[in-house]
């Protein structure tokens, strides 16, 4: 019987000083996979690593001694360690939990930041890898498509990546409620804070017309100014520019506000009105609080800020929630098809859907024909022994590979040829398609089969 | 249908007005739906629409008499031109009302339900601008017609009838929001008021004056 096995460590599981390490392995070239043909017992071999996790998805048959194949491995990636130490933060999901698992990890249910995008472009990667190194097979390979699949379905079913969840973003996110389009909007980049400058480049990617730096120090203004293709202006003159900005980035490290209420009202009618947004990223802050009751004139601090951010985590962990119904739902499709990689089942299957073709022919023929009841039996008879006959050696082919190790490989195929796995059966070609080591088989087996 | 049959438009009484009405608001909200693919607009102009066949039918059905008078193109030109400069300042008034609820959420930094659905707000406060921009001309073509052809056939433009007061004072609203929009600079929260203050009067002329005035805009008089 074949099992899957996900071992692997996660930030949940393994203290900073362990993922550290992983961090360290990350950047090193030696892949795991390579090692692949050392393993005696581990039949198919995907390798998820990423700085906050470490993933072994594999299959075999001995489910023990592939367990500490794979945790030897595991220890050789990450370099000199007490294996004892290791060993506690490794958890170990089987069957059913692994591919569960496998699911919450893609759709981002299983980050540090729920939501987050970038894990699926990791594990992508890692198949990608997987099959350079011809080590997926079967099962993973239809594991691990149907797990991009489930993914996305998360993705476009539920809002879990839709609302913001880091400072800079949500400032863009308010930005484009204000302006709608940005893209003919002015920024004024007030001082240089590490989270400004974040947030000034989320703004540069949604197109703004102009950005214009001003800091004290003008060496710092002028290179960032030549970083996000601007201008400068004096630091002394910001009043005079705000005339012409829509919206202004402020994080200096000054005591006392840069901006006051006085400063901004009395600018807001040169501007003929239009709105002027605020971003103030600064603690203590620049733009007095009172700012914001200007007409047309919005200001959000950093605690605004992460209110929102606050609020859309909530969202997301209700969103998670409903993910996790698809989660659940899909595993128990997966092990539906896994119970039909079973010989029995696919022969049971073969047979039902012949007799069932067999059975609907005859009865159109014989609706057309008036024959007496003896004929009536010969003809059944004769249908009969064509199916048998024609039956007779993909049965008999199939029992013969059930104790060898290809096994699934076939009853794959022969599920795909007679197209037998009738609930899910288009998403089976489509996704064993996209594998390149597959097709080229399937094409193999086409061109047999003409 | 009722146009057809009595051969002029048919807005002589409140009912038919207030039907008529409706109609032209969802016309026009289907065109700048088509325009700007707005769709959350609907959610608000179409009981604005609602409330207007809802009132056509509870008000008390009175045939008016025919009368030569109302079977001019100038009355035709007079109704169709005031009619639509209402549908697009019922519009505009339904815009800023969405500017509002928004305007709110983003200054009070409460986000509330109707937050990531409603449009942003510079884009609401352009579409009440263009929707004022169109409106003010048809108001006044439709004015300037309803006077000229008082004077063809009162001999006076002017007959301190209570709905041409009422008329001329809307009239003035709209042209201060105008003004104070293209000139000075208005805009956002204080033209989304004023702008719903403009639709206010509207409603006050068109069913204020059916209903409780008595003036040759309500037939009895002449």
């Amino acid at each position: 019987m074949c099992r899957i096995i996900l071992l692997g460590m996660n930030h949940k599981s393994a203290p900073v000083e362990i993922r550290e390490q992983l961090a360290v392995a990350c950047q090193q070239d030696s892949n795991p996979l390579l090692l692949f043909p050392h393993l005696e017992n581990v039949s198919e071999l995907v390798f998820l690593s990423t700085c906050n996790r470490v993933e072994f998805l594999f299959t075999c048959t001995q489910a023990v001694k592939a367990v500490q194949e794979v945790k030897a491995l595991l220890r050789n990636h990450l370099g000199t360690m007490p294996s004892t130490r290791v060993d506690s933060y490794i958890y170990a999901h089987e069957d059913m939990d692994a591919v569960q698992h496998l699911f919450r990890v893609a759709s981002s249910l299983d980050s540090m930041v729920i939501g987050e995008p970038q894990i699926l472009g990791q594990l992508k990667t890692a198949y990608r890898q997987a099959t350079e190194y011809r080590t997926v097979r079967v099962i993973l390979n239809r594991l691990l498509h149907k797990t991009f699949s489930v993914a996305k379905r998360v993705r476009s079913e539920t809002c879990i990546g839709s609302c913001a969840v880091s400072i800079s973003y949500a400032a863009v996110e308010l930005a484009r409620k204000i302006f709608g389009e940005l893209r003919d909007k002015r920024v004024l980049l007030i001082g240089a804070g590490e989270m400004a400058e974040l947030a000034a480049e989320h703004l540069m990617a949604q197109g703004v017309r102009q950005m214009v730096v001003a800091n004290r120090t003008l060496q710092r203004a002028i290179d960032l100014a030549r970083r996000y293709n601007g201008e400068t202006v004096p630091f002394d003159h910001i009043l005079d520019t705000l005339k012409n900005m829509d919206i202004v980035l402020t994080s200096t490290g000054s005591t006392e506000p840069i901006l006051t209420f006085r400063d901004v009202k009395s600018r807001m009618r040169e501007r003929r009105n239009r709105p002027l947004f605020f971003i103030d990223i600064a603690v203590p802050r620049d733009v007095d609080p009172a700012v914001n009751q200007i007409d047309n004139v919005y200001l959000y601090d950093i605690d605004d800020l992460q209110g929102i951010i606050d609020l859309n985590m909530e969202e997301r962990r209700k969103e998670a929630e409903r993910a996790e119904h698809i989660i659940a739902e899909e595993t128990i499709k997966f092990r539906n098809w896994m119970a039909t990689l079973d010989v029995v089942p696919t022969i049971i299957a073969l047979r039902e859907k012949a007799e069932r073709i067999r059975c609907n022919e005859l009865q159109k023929t014989l609706s057309h024909l008036s024959l007496e009841e003896k004929d009536r039996q010969a003809m059944e008879v004769l249908t009969q022994s064509i199916v048998k006959k024609l039956l007779h050696d993909p049965i008999l082919f199939l029992k013969k590979k059930a104790a060898r190790d290809t096994k699934d490989l076939y009853v794959d195929y022969t599920q795909q040829l007679f197209n037998l796995t009738e609930r899910n059966g288009s998403d089976v070609s489509s996704l064993t398609e996209e594998a390149p080591d597959d097709k080229k088989e399937s094409n193999i087996l086409k061109t047999l089969k003409k | 249908m009722r146009s057809a049959r009595i051969g002029q438009l048919a807005v002589t009484n409140s009912q038919e007005a207030l039907s008529f009405f409706a109609l032209l608001l969802v016309i026009t909200y289907l065109i700048i739906q088509l325009r700007l693919q707005l769709r959350i607009l609907g959610s608000f102009v179409s009981p604005l629409a609602v409330i207007f066949m809802l009132a056509s039918s509870l008000v008390p059905d009175h045939m008016v008499p025919k009368s030569e008078l109302f079977k001019s193109g100038w009355v035709t030109l007079h109704v169709t031109a005031l009619f639509l400069a209402n549908a697009l300042f019922a519009v505009a008034f339904s815009v800023s009302i969405m500017y509002l609820l928004q305007e709110r959420q983003i200054k009070n930094k409460n986000f509330g339900f109707l937050y990531p659905r409603l449009p942003s707000l510079e884009r609401l406060d352009t579409i009440s601008h263009y929707c004022l921009l169109a409106g003010f001309p048809l108001m006044t073509a439709g004015l300037v017609t309803g006077f000229a052809y008082a004077a063809m056939v009162w001999h006076s433009p002017w007959n301190w009838d209570p709905k041409e007061i009422l008329s001329l004072i809307t009239w003035l609203i709209y042209a201060v929001l105008l003004h104070e929009r293209l000139a000075v600079g208005w805009r956002g929260r204080k033209a989304a008021w004023l702008a719903i203050f403009g639709f206010s009067a509207v409603l006050v002329t068109f069913l204020g004056v059916n209903l409780f005035l008595k003036g040759h805009h309500s037939i009895t008089v002449r």
